[in-house]
């Protein structure tokens, strides 16, 4: 089997103002982010050799691309994986590029979630009538923090004000980006006492319901220079699926995810990195409530199994810490239209790694990863990007 | 000989005293309080409760039928007992019935399955009745009505009570009813109902159960009379010549209220809870006439002293704090609409999933032995294909490993939904509502069991499933 390690590079990206984008459609927002990648990569629609779209529930098929952008009839796949539906994007149209099928290539990830004129994802999932009929995506990530405090004896207090330190941080990063939905700082007492979505998380520990879009141009790492000085390598990516609903998983702790690990080890054996937490300059993860990103710390290796706490407490995973995470606000504050964060999460990994990251820029940025979680949840994806090959 | 062979009862958990009616509408309440099925209780839901209670321990494979009596159907044009015997796990090759739109049709059913185990083949029938009648509201019938359900296992063999004569009178008044449009009981003016319905039929039918089998009051330990009021009731055991103090089993007027086509059975299960062998009890029901048995108790007793029956459900309560939580409980008011709510409805993926939707059951690998609910025709332990055997949940214990209080999934009901993953003691690992519990008192490893109800209306039937729920049980000493 052999590594995707330094076979393509993203040359250009681009990303739609996150928000309530009351005012645009779809197509608006595809619009906005594909041409700004298209500038910033020094192409037009008509050098694009194939392309992949990701959205979970706002558009069908390769078409919903194809319209908004009249990309002359070519090849165009819609893919769909929960929340990692960008990342599925990205790695397709990284691995038809590493095949030599194509050169330059498009991916496109969009969601419109603001026009079902309610708050939230809504409740009940899944594909029988009566087996997860008010199952709710606040409603399950608070089973992880249950367990996670009552296993690790967190008192409530203790518990939640852990976990509010990671709102705090990432509405503080937020309010450092133009593009983020929410431009605001809060501080520990508002998250501590916002009002309950799911006990044990309030308000502020959940992600908002965004509109938004991003897009990457992807090419052969030998070609990269020709578009740019700067271009962003992929190091190595991985995806795992859960083999069953997490909810009725025999033997399931509730304190991590195995499709984290199984993803984050995939990815990291193909970028060659042995301690993450050293080696890597900066994480994007899917922070899409607060107890997320906690578990994810340990998950991904940057803290020991049960510690992630003594992290956050030492501001580890702040702007100026030691292993900055989500320096763009994560989906915590720069929001999280579905089919979009994964490449949106790129775009901040793309921009810190090239310098570009303005007031948010981190020291000396090299290796930068973007990870999804999704689903009930069941699927995860990293990719690791560098800003030089080898 | 055919007999009684078991009993069990169900009380809903929520009770509102009568002074809060009295605090909705001013005047003065009835006194004590009444039982209040919860939001996703109905008839159907209830009498399952009160059949498992009945036929605890046993296979319902072994089981020949059912029948559900009531007159609170939830469904106008579709059988129930055909969903009760599922749940129960019941074969296929039963008869099934149900017996309604009658306050006598518990009795009714109670005799037919005493005639179809006379006549045989059967050996195993199961009665099972409840009702969940509303009054109008700012009405003397919305305080004295109550929800619950009883059930009788009727056979031929280890018979706890036999049944040494039956007696039924038919009889036409139109004394209360609901035509197919109504959703309040409409009643009559009381005193010719009780003089002309209740008091003449319920004092034929038991004073020819008593003449032709040479029987005085003083010959019976108890009599389990229906009662549509104290007062009614009272006067009437009077006139039969029974001692209030003992003899005459309590109707659970002032405890639970008038449970319909159940009220007769729930007294009785109350009786035979207390009754010793020897015992002999004439019971007798009322609604378009009135049956009455007189009955034999037996030795075997004492082998179903551990059913919950009246006791323990009685026992097991929380009080509403409000006439606006029962008018929420009995769906008496549109809350705001359902935002967000997303589902599907479908008769046929209902039907594919019956054996674990309604029975409950799990797959236990036959190679690695893991239990998983769903069931799983390939192996999460092993990966083993169809290589597994049925087993059945619905009466394990388990605990609860994680929770959330989730107000956002609470959209359109009661909030919060207390989201829950059990884990049962083989294992298997169940995600459910829990209900009848108090959210504040919710903790991780606390014990629970499953219980089956009513979750949604989607495609326009009602879709039932398991939630989690505290053991019902007496509280000790001390408890609130």
């Amino acid at each position: 089997m052999e590594s995707i390690k330094d076979k393509v590079a993203i040359v250009g990206m681009g990303c739609r103002k996150f928000g309530e984008n009351w005012e645009q459609s779809s197509d608006d927002m595809i619009i906005e982010a594909v041409y700004e990648a298209y500038e910033d990569a020094g192409v037009g629609p008509n050098d694009i050799q194939a392309a992949w779209v990701g959205t979970i529930a706002s558009g069908a098929a390769g078409v919903c691309l194809a319209e908004p952008l009249k990309l002359p009839r070519i090849p165009i796949t819609r893919v769909e994986n929960f929340c990692a539906t960008g990342h599925e994007a990205l790695r397709n149209a990284a691995f038809a590029v590493a095949c030599g099928m194509y050169d330059v290539v498009l991916a496109c990830g969009f969601e419109k979630l603001k026009d079902t004129g309610v708050g939230g994802l809504g409740v009940g999932r899944g594909l029988h009538p009566v087996l997860e009929g008010r199952r709710t995506g606040p409603g399950t990530f608070a089973f992880i923090a249950t367990r996670y405090f009552y296993t690790y004896g967190l008192s409530r207090e203790e518990g939640k004000r852990t976990i509010a330190q990671i709102a705090v941080k990432n509405h503080h990063n937020g309010s450092l980006h133009p593009k983020a939905h929410f431009q605001r700082e809060v501080t520990l007492e508002q998250v501590m006492n916002a009002p309950i979505i799911a006990w044990p998380l309030g308000l502020f520990d959940c992600c908002g319901t965004t509109d938004g879009a991003a897009a990457a141009i992807i090419t052969r790492a030998d070609l990269a220079k020709k578009f740019r000085d700067d271009p962003i390598y992929l190091k190595g990516i991985g995806l795992a699926a859960n083999q069953i609903l997490p909810h009725f998983e025999p033997g399931f702790d509730w304190t991590g995810f195995e499709m984290n690990r199984s993803a984050a080890r995939q990815a990291y054996e193909q970028a060659g990195i042995k301690d993450p937490r050293k080696e890597m300059s900066l994480a994007i993860v899917h922070d899409c409530f607060t107890i997320t990103e906690l578990i994810i710390y340990e998950d991904l290796g940057f803290s020991p199994k049960g510690r992630a706490k003594e992290d956050v407490d030492a501001g580890t995973f702040t702007l100026e810490g030691e292993l900055p995470i989500n320096t763009d606000g994560g989906l915590k504050s720069f929001g999280h239209p579905i089919g979009a964060s994964g490449i949106r999460m790129t775009y901040e990994v793309y921009k810190q790694l090239q310098g570009k990251a303005g007031p948010r820029q981190i020291k000396d940025a090299r290796l930068g990863l973007s990870h999804t979680l999704g689903g009930p949840p069941q699927v995860a994806c990293i990719a690791v990007f560098g800003n030089s090959p080898g | 000989m055919a007999g009684i062979k078991s009993y069990g009862a169900y009380i809903p958990y929520h009770r509102l005293s009568r002074s809060e009616f009295a605090k909705a509408w001013g005047g003065i309440g009835l006194p004590g309080e009444r039982a209040v099925a919860s939001a996703d209780e109905d008839s159907l839901t209830m009498a399952v409760e009160a059949a498992f209670d009945c036929t605890k321990g046993m296979d319902g494979a072994k089981l020949d039928g059912l029948f559900f009596a009531t007159t609170t159907s939830p469904y106008k044009e579709k059988q129930c007992s055909t969903i009760i015997a599922s749940v129960l796990d019941m074969d296929k090759e039963i008869r099934t019935g149900d017996f309604t739109t009658s306050l006598r049709s518990g009795t009714t059913a109670l005799r037919a399955a005493l005639d179809a185990v006379r006549a045989g083949p059967a050996k195993n029938i199961v009665v099972t009745a409840a009702d969940c009648r509303i009054g109008f509201p700012y009405s003397t019938q919305e305080q004295s009505y109550g929800d619950g359900a009883a059930s009788l296992l009727v056979g031929d063999s280890d018979i706890i009570a036999e049944v040494e004569d039956c007696y039924s009178v038919s009889d036409e008044l139109t004394d209360v009813w609901r035509r197919d449009s109504d959703q309040f009981v409409r009643e009559w003016e009381d005193r010719w109902v009780i003089m002309h319905g209740y008091s003449k039929n319920v004092s034929q039918a038991v004073s020819t159960i008593m003449k032709r089998n040479n029987l005085s009051a003083k010959d019976l330990a108890k009599a389990v009379i229906y009662g549509p009021d104290p007062r009614s009731h009272g006067g009437l055991m009077r006139r039969l010549g029974f001692d209030p103090q003992t003899q005459v089993q309590d109707t659970f007027f002032n405890a639970v209220g008038n449970t319909g086509s159940a009220s007769a059975l729930m007294m009785l299960v109350a009786a035979l809870e207390e009754a010793k062998p020897g015992d002999r009890l004439i019971f007798s029901s009322y609604g378009d006439g009135a049956d009455a048995f007189l009955l034999r108790v037996t030795e075997q007793i004492e082998k179903v002293r551990d059913r919950r029956g009246a006791k323990t459900h009685l026992a097991s309560k929380a009080m509403l704090p409000s006439y606006g939580k029962y008018l929420v409980a009995r769906n008496l008011v549109e809350l705001p609409p359902a935002a967000g709510l997303r589902g599907m409805g479908s008769a046929t993926v209902m039907w594919r999933t019956k054996n674990w939707v309604l029975s409950c059951h799990a797959s236990k690998c036959r190679k690695c032995g893991l239990v998983t609910y769903p069931p799983q025709r390939v192996c999460y332990g092993c990966q083993s294909k169809d290589e597994f055997d049925e087993v059945n949940l619905s009466r394990e214990q388990g605990k609860l490993f994680t929770y959330s209080l989730d107000n956002l999934a609470a959209t359109g009901i009661n909030p919060p939904v207390i989201q829950s993953v059990v884990e049962f003691e083989g294992g298997a690992r169940f995600y459910c509502m829990m209900t009848d519990a108090d959210p504040q008192a919710v903790e991780v490893n606390m014990p629970l069991e499953m219980t089956f109800r009513k979750i949604h209306e989607f495609a326009n039937f009602h879709n039932y499933f398991w939630k989690c729920r505290p053991p019902r049980e007496i509280p000790a000493e001390g408890g609130k």
